[in-house]
């Protein structure tokens, strides 16, 4: 019955949808308030539906409902309640519903906190996402309707995947998801803008802030998936350049891209097509990434159970959505004039270079990836592009980035004076060169490229603190002063610097990633591992009896010298249901570097097989991730964006440009 | 002429929809690649032998249906097996030694006991490529002409190869 209800409430959203998608645009188009008004409560009702259907879904996991044929698939009596709950979106059908539903939250909150939008441009952008959510209601109806029923009901479930069976499911796919379908809004906003034919300092600053939460959350989504990968696959690797984890991150590096070019049309009324463009193609590539994930043209680890007729749909959902707006952008785009004229050296010059290399990047990306898929579709080979091709293309186009990103804020707007800005950071280049040699000092002989990395992050680090440095004119006014502009600086300018700070720290955790030392032993209890200064030694494995698992849980006492350091307990766990075996590795962390400890196979004479990583600074990649998502929390919090703010500024045009250092 | 280069993100996203379309064609499933190997002949080889031991290439073994398996770490689970086959029901086994180095090849051979006749060391995968490898262990049944007959993915298991593979080679020794 409540199944029911879900399914109903999820074709009614369809319907709902097809009105939101239709009667706000042809107000909008006849000035007819009544008509664009109802964008608003469609958007709204909208999300109510999808939610019920998601708690629909939910109830049945939770209540094992087993004559569902999605939770027969992915749900068993024996799981414990959170993977009942997450494994709503463990498999294709809920992770689609998990989509939609984020899809209809991004709906609801544009209709809620968008008071100070005018009422066309509103309905241009509600019914603009009222589209996608149909295409996406009637794939999901179609084509993987999770709300299936038979009869009769099977006695028991198949069970999640077991390597799903970990908290991270809880969070990665929605932060995740939350990202990739918040860039629909600015999606929206941009085909809008499109339609409207104006694009100007009021539209960027009403899509940023949207930008920004979606880049928010997709940076912490794809942290969570890395950090997850890092600690459940036991090799150590926390980036693998898979297909599905390169169609999340060329979203974030397009959109890392859109929310620097925003500011230019926000501030300076220029660049105004390519942000456009930039928009469409954010959004565009998360429907790429879903499509790829889902049709299965591409083998990934993250293989959902795949389908040619799904991939059929999605192509031609991508061909409507992306082909479309395209369309529309090389109609209208012509017209937008821009504004503001700039210098090559000026801060407008620094974020098109930003712009560049990031979308540079994410070409490279997009080429490794689908490669395999051109060459398989003109008949060549099969292959599969990996690490090498990714560490020498990507990471060589991201250095020049990195240390634009530390001059760049020093440039003033319009016209600005290079070599003064290299002048003022004088104390970087004494701290990277500092850095840089302790560092090879210290590891003498060692790889080259990881100190020369360290150096990079230690350049952008002081870079971003001379400029904020600078911001407060510290130790230029009495130093009351400098607390008093530190308190009144606007919140943007923090998020900026936290956010380069962010990016400075994951530098550091990447380019420590040669120095890691592994060691690989097969021991017997009492048996030892030594790596780097520390001793490891296997006291014993003990059988443990899970909820829906048997584990050998191995007790590896750390010792560093004499000094008692920890026991840790790798763990490997026997699913019996899916007749699978999934590692639970040990970390030992003192944030400087990891001590993580993998658990092998046993053989018959009781040897077991232990894995032992040292990596050193590999926290930092996902500390300096939270911290540019904090940055971009704390920009997002700032109060130009709030009600009045952005009308007052539409009237006075856009904003004089504060020159640097101001 | 502007106006066209606005025109260019539409043109190169048909181009890449069109790439996505054959892509999709049907009976078009790159997963299902390795399976076109079986009832086909097995590729031909030439391998240096693991250590100090012979070379061992395809050619060599005409006439005797044989098994060929790789190893890694996680494959040490269906070693025990390998080592019964290769003892108890004397099957002839032969080692690919893939993507490995032969220090480690050699220490788990002296460590678990060496049930191969012979071993090759395909050091960049080149023959694993050729075989359609795409995860270790795989294991290979070819026959006497040297066809392959069937292909197990995953480490064996003592029900496939009492279910599968000795009921398979016996047949195989008959004909």
């Amino acid at each position: 019955m409540i199944t029911e209800l879900g399914h109903f409430a999820l074709i009614l959203a369809l319907f709902v949808a097809i009105i939101q998608s239709t009667v706000p645009l042809i107000g909008a188009a006849r000035r007819h308030l009544g008509w664009m008004a109802v964008g608003r409560s469609c958007a709204l009702i909208g999300f109510a539906l999808t939610a019920l259907s998601m708690l629909a879904l939910m109830h049945a996991y939770v209540t094992s409902d087993f004559t569902v044929i999605n939770v027969i698939q992915n749900s068993h009596t024996d799981k414990p309640l959170l993977y009942k709950i997450t494994g709503v979106w463990g498999n294709h059908e809920g992770s689609m519903l998990l989509w939609v539903f984020m899809l209809s939250l991004c709906a609801a909150a544009v209709a809620l906190f968008s008071d100070n939008l005018p009422p066309a441009l509103r309905a241009r952008v509600l019914a603009v996402q009222g589209m996608i959510a149909v295409g996406f209601l009637l794939f999901i109806l179609l084509t993987s309707n999770p709300f299936l029923r038979t009869f009769p009901p099977a006695p028991n479930g198949q069970g999640l995947n077991p390597v799903l069976q970990d908290p991270g499911l809880a969070f990665h796919p929605p932060f995740l998801y939350l990202g990739y379908v918040g860039f629909s809004v600015a999606f929206a906003f941009a085909v809008a803008a499109l339609i409207e034919g104006r694009v100007d300092a009021a539209w960027a600053r009403w899509v940023r802030p949207w930008t920004l939460a979606s880049w928010c959350a997709l940076t912490v989504g794809i942290a969570m998936g890395s950090w997850w990968a890092y600690y459940t696959l036991g090799w150590g690797g926390w980036w693998f350049w898979d297909p599905v984890e390169n169609a999340s991150f060329m979203p974030w590096l397009v959109g890392t891209a859109l929310i620097h070019s925003s500011i230019v049309v926000e501030k300076r009324d220029t660049l105004k097509s390519w942000t456009i463009l930039l928009a469409i193609i954010t959004f565009s590539l998360s429907l790429v990434g879903t499509f790829l994930v889902r049709s299965g043209v591409l083998t990934s680890v993250h293989a959902f159970a795949t389908d040619p007729e799904r991939g059929t749909f999605i192509l031609l959902l991508l061909i409507v959505a992306i082909g479309g707006s395209l369309t529309l952008y090389a109609i209208r785009a012509p017209a937008l004039k821009g504004g503001g004229l700039f210098a090559p050296i000026s801060r407008e010059g620094a974020l098109v270079l930003n712009n560049v290399l990031l979308s540079c990047g994410c070409a490279t990306v997009f080429l490794g990836t689908l490669y395999p898929l051109f060459l398989d579709a003109v008949g060549g080979p099969k292959l599969s592009v990996g690490f090498p091709f990714f560490n020498r293309t990507f990471a060589p186009m991201m250095v020049p980035m990195v240390i634009a990103v530390g001059i760049g804020p020093m440039l003033a707007w319009k016209r600005g004076d290079l070599l003064g800005a290299l002048q003022r950071l004088w104390v970087a280049y004494i701290a990277t060169a500092l850095v840089v040699l302790v560092a090879f000092y210290v590891t003498y002989g060692g790889p080259v490229l990881a100190v020369l990395g360290l150096g990079l992050s230690a350049w952008l680090f002081t870079a971003v603190l001379t400029e904020f440095a600078e911001r407060i004119r510290l130790f230029r006014v009495p130093f009351g002063d400098s607390v008093r502009r530190t308190i009144h600086l606007p919140r943007s300018a923090y998020g900026m610097t936290f956010a380069h700070l962010g990016l400075a720290v994951s530098v550091a955790g990447f380019a420590a990633s040669p120095w890691a030392q592994e060691a690989i032993e097969i021991l017997k209890p009492g048996g030892t591992i030594s790596i780097a200064g520390y001793h490891l030694t296997l006291e014993h494995v003990d059988r443990v009896q899970g909820p829906n698992y048997t584990a050998d849980d191995a007790s590896i006492r750390v010792t560093n010298g004499e000094k008692f350091v920890a026991t840790l307990h790798p763990e490997r766990r026997f699913f019996p249901l899916q007749q699978q075996t999934t590692g639970e590795t040990a970390i030992r962390t003192n944030f400087l570097a990891d001590l993580y400890v993998a658990l092998g196979d046993s053989d018959t004479a009781g040897d077991w097989t232990v894995r032992v990583y040292w990596k050193p600074l590999v926290p930092w990649i996902w500390i300096g991730a939270i911290i540019m998502a904090f940055g971009g929390a704390v920009s997002l919090s700032d109060r130009r964006w709030r009600v009045g703010a952005a009308a007052r500024a539409f009237r006075r045009g856009p904003q004089p440009a504060p020159a640097a250092g101001e | 002429m502007k106006r066209l280069i606005y025109l260019l993100p539409l043109v190169l996203f048909l181009v890449l929809a069109a790439y996505f379309a054959v892509s999709l064609r049907p009976n078009h499933d790159i997963h299902e690649l390795p399976s076109a190997m079986i009832e086909k002949p097995a590729p031909s080889f030439d391998l240096a032998g693991l250590g100090e031991t012979r070379p061992f290439a395809l050619s060599t073994l005409k006439g005797h249906p044989f098994i060929i398996a790789s190893w890694c770490v996680p494959c040490r689970i269906e070693h025990p097996l390998l080592m019964r086959l290769a003892e108890q029901d004397h099957l002839p086994l032969y080692g690919i030694d893939y993507k490995d180095r032969p220090e480690d090849g050699t220490r788990l051979l002296a460590t678990f006991g060496d049930p191969y006749r012979q071993v090759g060391m395909d050091r960049d995968g080149r023959v694993g490529l050729d075989f359609g490898v795409y995860g270790v262990p795989e294991t290979y049944v070819v026959d006497s002409t040297g066809v392959i007959r069937r292909r197990f993915v995953g480490p064996l298991t003592a029900e496939t190869v009492d279910k599968d593979i000795l009921p398979l080679l016996k047949q195989l020794d008959q004909s």
